[in-house]
């Protein structure tokens, strides 16, 4: 299934990430050849087999509901690009 | 006497306890030879006051008698790891100036044990890569050079290869590394290092830059297999902050190391004879079967016939879960923002310009496979191709110990190659990949000198869990090949 | 109950169409910390106050699950008669906004927490009906968005982001506004009773997305549209009449309905698309490789069904059974668990079917213009089931409680104490009574000329006029027998 531009536009879209004509060109042709690379794993017979998401065989841990962090609006935000009275800012969403 | 910086970590950890050097003498020598390392491009941010104080505070517990497994050695730190109060940036552009409020539960283990930072070292961005070229801040270039031609400037293996580097350079003592799909033992190999990739959940992954949540795992970059086991010692332990670490106790490692293999089963894998593989490769993989049996390990031949299937199936999956884990870039509470009119203008040049070119390649691939209509063929069947691969371990370990299989197809190679073909620069990983698959331990031991002169590494996997044999089994590689050689950078940079 | 009441239809051109509504309701757990970092899941804090490292995406950060969030969900899955899934999955759910700091949500997919159940609503005249529950799964809430701060920039705090939801999806069972409403409001009753999430739909800790199609009856499913976030009851029913009748004429003048996502306007009560939220959403959902399954033992379930309170429907059966009230009366006292058991206070201090009776009209009324809380009441339960004795033993007529009742709101004091302070005993006395009585008759011999001439209709009078000059103490049953045996002489 060979990738055509609009769909590598459409997944830079989805993924946020600006790209220019060259480079939906470029990502156009490394894209397939690893998509291309990847059609392989139709050799492997799955049919019986339940996915793999983890390694650990077993349950998830749990925390008791606790309050244990928060009070640092300072460190939270000391690092954005973008801050005011505490509150991180970005430009005007409308909804 | 040798130089300080030529001793091994249990050589300066044991000195130190005797006070026949102090902490700060150790590090004042491993400061100037930071320094001399500039050239190869090793570290990105150098901290040495904070290792001067990290020092001082050292001497002081050794003075006191109260001393940690890691005291007085002074590391070199991936730039995954967050520092508090360190720029932090993942070798990317996108983590501009980044200053964590926090530090990495291995490093704050490290540093409980007494480890002095030197400061952070290169790294692939985001760890995806097998050169250290792919990064904000230029290429790492391998301390060692061909023999016969000593003009060529080599990686150092990626995504470690600030961490390998730095060892091999004699510019830290140790060095973190972690490892996706073989980012320590690839550049362990290629560099002529020790690198451990422990169990899944062995480590925390608590406070390290995220690339692939299932896959990502920690471990030491060293001299020696012993050393290794002593710094494992010190990273691992279960952290209820990571619900995928594994709440076991952490055996003594160092305890391990001369244990010896005799009885042991050994696998040799068939399928690890693959196209492309050097004569090197091979050569050094019939030494490593000699160097067990010799000691008294039987040797089998195994089949891990899903192979070849590792490494498409682990590009789906890590560059999906990467594609995810790489979506808080996004402009808004750390790191770079390129402006734009609207939200979704600003998070496009944002990440459109703070991404470079694989980390981009990779996060398109990885959505990709998750889209609608697309994540049955591609995500669902790579996990099922991971749990084949799993499975067949799962059997061969019902018959052998622990499997032994060269580390790399080939050695370093020269900086710039592959660049532009990915698919060729992933088959680095062809002999790491199943290790992370699986959640194995992986143990990479310089096995000797190519026909041109570069280190390369044999890889020990071992059952989960059972680090103690991989660093047994490694010891015996080690003692086997009597690795002497060094890189021709330390002669020249005085170090 | 099997009372027949008219099918909900919308009148159009080309006849009557059906409405086909679901609802999915995100309900915030009761917790301390939020879902998966240990910050504080409580309103009120400054910007970013309450964000633990996790909450503002950091690079490194993990989440670990709150047990007490698990807890909190399967109680709701037993009081939603719901099956607890032992093995469930939290999911990562892709997609960038502002607020949404990991640029994914961690929520659960295609195996949450909790399966089918189901809610019996109560709908007017006693009539019952039941809508199924799909599922229910734990999700992350996402951060607030402040837009009218600033001209050109939108402010972000993520105090809330991170703290546990339930997200309840109901089946598409219901079909009208007044079910949808019936819905929320039985399932806001169970909620509270659980003590799993607070239902205040005004502050935001219980919101509803509606998803509404039409249809000719019997057709097969219209294409549905979803509102999202629909912050009251009464707004919800306006959104799903409007925006049925919108549907409506749209397909009438020969357009089609166009699934997407729509925005109640509740100033013009109307629904308009979301613009912002056009393009396709393609959420890339995959198991969160942070987070292992989650795991329910049966011990663990088992103990939170040992615990678990008596629910409004059982609580309404044991009503009706027990203080033999009417269904509909019992469906009233346990929509709220503190009105329930102050009735219950009612019925077992006096008579439970007057108790009903005053509690609903009389208390409630009272409250309500006071704009009290039960738990403030100034009646107490005790002296309210009091008063009902009185009435019931004739010591008071219904009418001189009345007043007796406004006293004890006003002053808190006990009915008896009132009574008797204020002379207020009903006269039950035969000879005091027939006095009266003669006095009526013989100031009205007219009146009694044309009662015994046949115009009985004058009876009503005379009781007033004995019931007047008794200054209402009169027992009025005494004076009507007194009254129909002297005029019939
Ligand atoms: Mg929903
Ligand atoms: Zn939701």
């Amino acid at each position: 299934m060979a990738l055509d531009k609009a769909t590598v536009a459409h997944v830079a879209k989805l993924a946020r990430i600006k790209l220019d004509d060259a480079e939906i060109e470029k990502y156009q042709g490394d894209l397939n050849a690893i998509l291309d690379w990847m059609e392989q794993l139709n050799e492997v017979d799955t049919d019986s087999v339940e996915p793999m998401t983890a390694v650990v065989p077993r349950a998830t841990a749990e925390r008791h509901d606790v309050v244990t962090d928060g009070g640092r609006q300072d460190a939270v935000t000391e690092n954005a690009p973008d801050a005011a009275h505490g509150y991180f800012v970005v430009p005007k969403v409308v909804e | 006497m040798t130089k300080l910086t030529d001793m091994t970590l249990a050589e300066a950890v044991d000195g130190l306890a005797r006070k026949d050097f102090s902490a700060v003498e150790l590090t004042e020598d491993y400061i100037k030879a930071m320094e001399a390392s500039r050239p190869l491009n090793i570290y990105v941010t150098e901290t040495p006051e904070k290792a001067r104080d990290m020092a001082k505070a050292s001497d002081a517990r050794i003075a006191a008698g109260t001393v940690g497994p890691m005291e007085g050695v002074p590391l070199g730190i991936k730039d995954l790891y967050c520092s508090e109060g360190v720029r932090t940036q993942a070798g990317s552009h996108i983590l501009d100036g980044f200053v964590p409020p926090y530090e990495s539960t291995v490093t704050a283990n490290l540093w409980k044990a007494g480890a002095v930072h030197l400061g952070k070292v290169n790294m692939d961005e985001f760890a995806m890569g097998s050169s250290t070229t792919t990064t904000v801040w230029g290429a790492t270039i391998n301390p060692w050079k061909r023999r016969a031609d000593d003009k060529t400037d080599l990686v150092a293996g990626g995504s470690s290869g600030g961490s390998s580097a730095v060892v091999a350079a004699h510019a830290a003592l140790a060095a973190t590394g972690t490892d996706t799909g073989g980012s320590i033992r690839q550049p362990a190999s290629y560099t002529g290092i020790v690198g451990i990739k422990p169990t899944y959940g062995r480590c925390s992954r608590w406070g390290i830059v995220a690339f692939a949540s299932s896959l990502d795992q920690a471990g030491p970059m060293t001299r020696t297999v012993e050393d290794a086991a002593i710094m494992l010692g010190a990273m691992a332990g279960h952290d209820p902050k990571d619900s995928t670490s594994v709440n076991v106790a952490v055996p003594d490692f160092r305890a391990a190391v001369e244990r010896g293999v005799k009885g042991l089963k050994v696998g040799i894998p068939k399928e690890y004879r693959v196209d492309g593989m050097s004569a090197d490769a091979e050569r050094l993989w019939q030494q490593g079967i000699e160097w067990l049996k010799a000691e008294g390990a039987e040797i089998v031949d195994i089949s891990l016939p899903h192979t070849k299937y590792a490494l498409p199936a682990y590009y789906i999956i890590a560059n999906a879960e990467a594609s995810a884990n790489l979506a808080r870039y996004d402009g808004v509470r750390f790191g770079l923002r390129v402006e734009g009119d609207s939200l979704d203008e600003m998070y496009e040049n944002t990440r459109g310009a703070g991404f470079g070119a694989e980390v981009k390649r990779r996060i398109l691939t990885g959505t990709y496979v998750l889209s609608a209509g697309y994540y049955d063929a591609y995500y669902r069947k790579a996990q099922k191709v991971r749990a084949r691969i799993a499975e067949d371990f799962e059997r061969v370990y019902e018959t052998v110990d622990v499997i032994l299989t060269p580390a790399t197809p080939t050695p370093a190679f020269p900086v710039g190659q592959d660049a532009d073909d990915p698919v060729a620069m992933y088959l680095n990983d062809v002999f790491t990949v199943t290790v992370n698959l699986a959640g194995l331990p992986g143990i990479s031991v310089p096995a000797g000198l190519t026909a041109e002169g570069l280190p390369m590494g044999l890889q020990l996997i071992g059952k989960a869990f059972d680090e103690e044999t991989v660093f047994a089994a490694g010891r015996v590689l080690e003692r086997g090949a009597d690795f002497t050689a060094k890189p021709s950078f330390l002669a020249d940079a005085g170090i | 109950m099997t009372n027949e009441i008219p099918p909900y239809r919308i009148t159009g051109e080309t006849g009557e169409w059906e409405l086909v509504i679901g609802l999915e309701v995100h309900a915030q757990v009761i917790s301390d910390s939020k879902l998966f970092s240990g910050a504080s899941a409580r309103f009120g804090a400054d910007p970013n106050a309450q964000v633990a490292f996790l909450d503002a995406g950091m690079p490194g950060m993990l989440p670990v699950v709150n047990e007490v969030c698990v807890d909190q969900a399967i109680r709701t899955g037993l009081g939603l008669h719901a099956r607890v899934n032992h093995k469930s999955v939290f999911s990562r759910k892709n997609y960038f906004y502002a607020d949404l700091p990991l640029g994914y949500q961690i929520s659960q997919y295609d195996e949450p927490i909790i399966g089918e159940g189901e809610i019996d609503i109560d709908l007017p005249g006693g009539v019952t009906k039941t809508v199924g529950i799909e599922r229910l799964h734990l999700e992350m809430d996402a951060g607030k968005s402040l837009h009218d701060q600033h001209p050109s920039k939108s402010y972000i705090d993520l105090n809330r982001a991170g703290v546990a939801l339930m997200e309840i999806v109901s089946k598409p069972d219901m079909r009208s506004p007044d079910e949808a409403a019936a819905y929320l409001t039985k399932l806001r009753s169970i909620l509270r009773y659980l003590g799993t999430c607070d239902g205040n739909m005004e502050e935001g800790s219980m919101r509803c997305d509606a998803n509404v199609s039409v249809r000719k009856p019997g057709d097969p499913l219209g294409t549905r549209c979803e509102i999202k976030n629909v912050n009251s009851i009464r707004f919800v029913k306006q959104a799903i009449e409007y925006e049925a009748r919108r549907q409506v004429a749209l397909i009438e003048e020969g357009g089609t309905v166009q699934q997407e996502t729509r925005l109640f306007d509740a100033r013009k009560g109307e629904t308009r698309s979301m613009r912002s939220k056009e393009h396709a959403h393609d959420y890339r959902y995959f198991p969160e490789p942070d987070l292992l399954p989650l795991i329910l033992e049966d011990t663990r379930v088992e103990k939170i069904k040992q615990s678990m309170p008596e629910l409004p429907d059982d609580k309404k059966k044991r009503f009706v059974a027990e203080y033999g009230i009417t269904p509909y009366d019992a469906s009233v006292l346990v929509a709220e668990k503190e009105d329930a058991a102050f009735y219950e206070g009612v019925a077992k201090q006096g008579d439970p079917k007057l108790g009903a009776n005053w509690t609903i009209t009389e208390l409630f009324g009272a409250l309500n213009a006071a704009g009290k809380p039960i738990t403030e009441s100034p009646v107490s339960a005790e002296n309210l089931g009091k008063l009902t004795l009185l009435i019931k033993d004739g010591t008071i007529s219904g009418r001189i409680a009345k007043d007796v009742f406004a006293e004890m709101f006003e002053t808190g004091k006990a009915p008896d104490a009132i009574v008797e302070e204020k002379g207020l005993k009903q006269v039950s006395d035969s000879g005091a009574i027939e006095a009266l009585v003669d006095e009526v008759l013989t100031a009205n011999p007219d009146k009694v000329e044309q009662f015994r001439g046949g115009k009985e209709k004058l009876l009503g009078f005379f009781v007033g006029q004995v019931m007047k000059k008794s200054q209402g103490k009169a027992n009025p049953g005494m004076v009507n027998e007194v009254l129909k045996s002297k005029l019939s002489a």
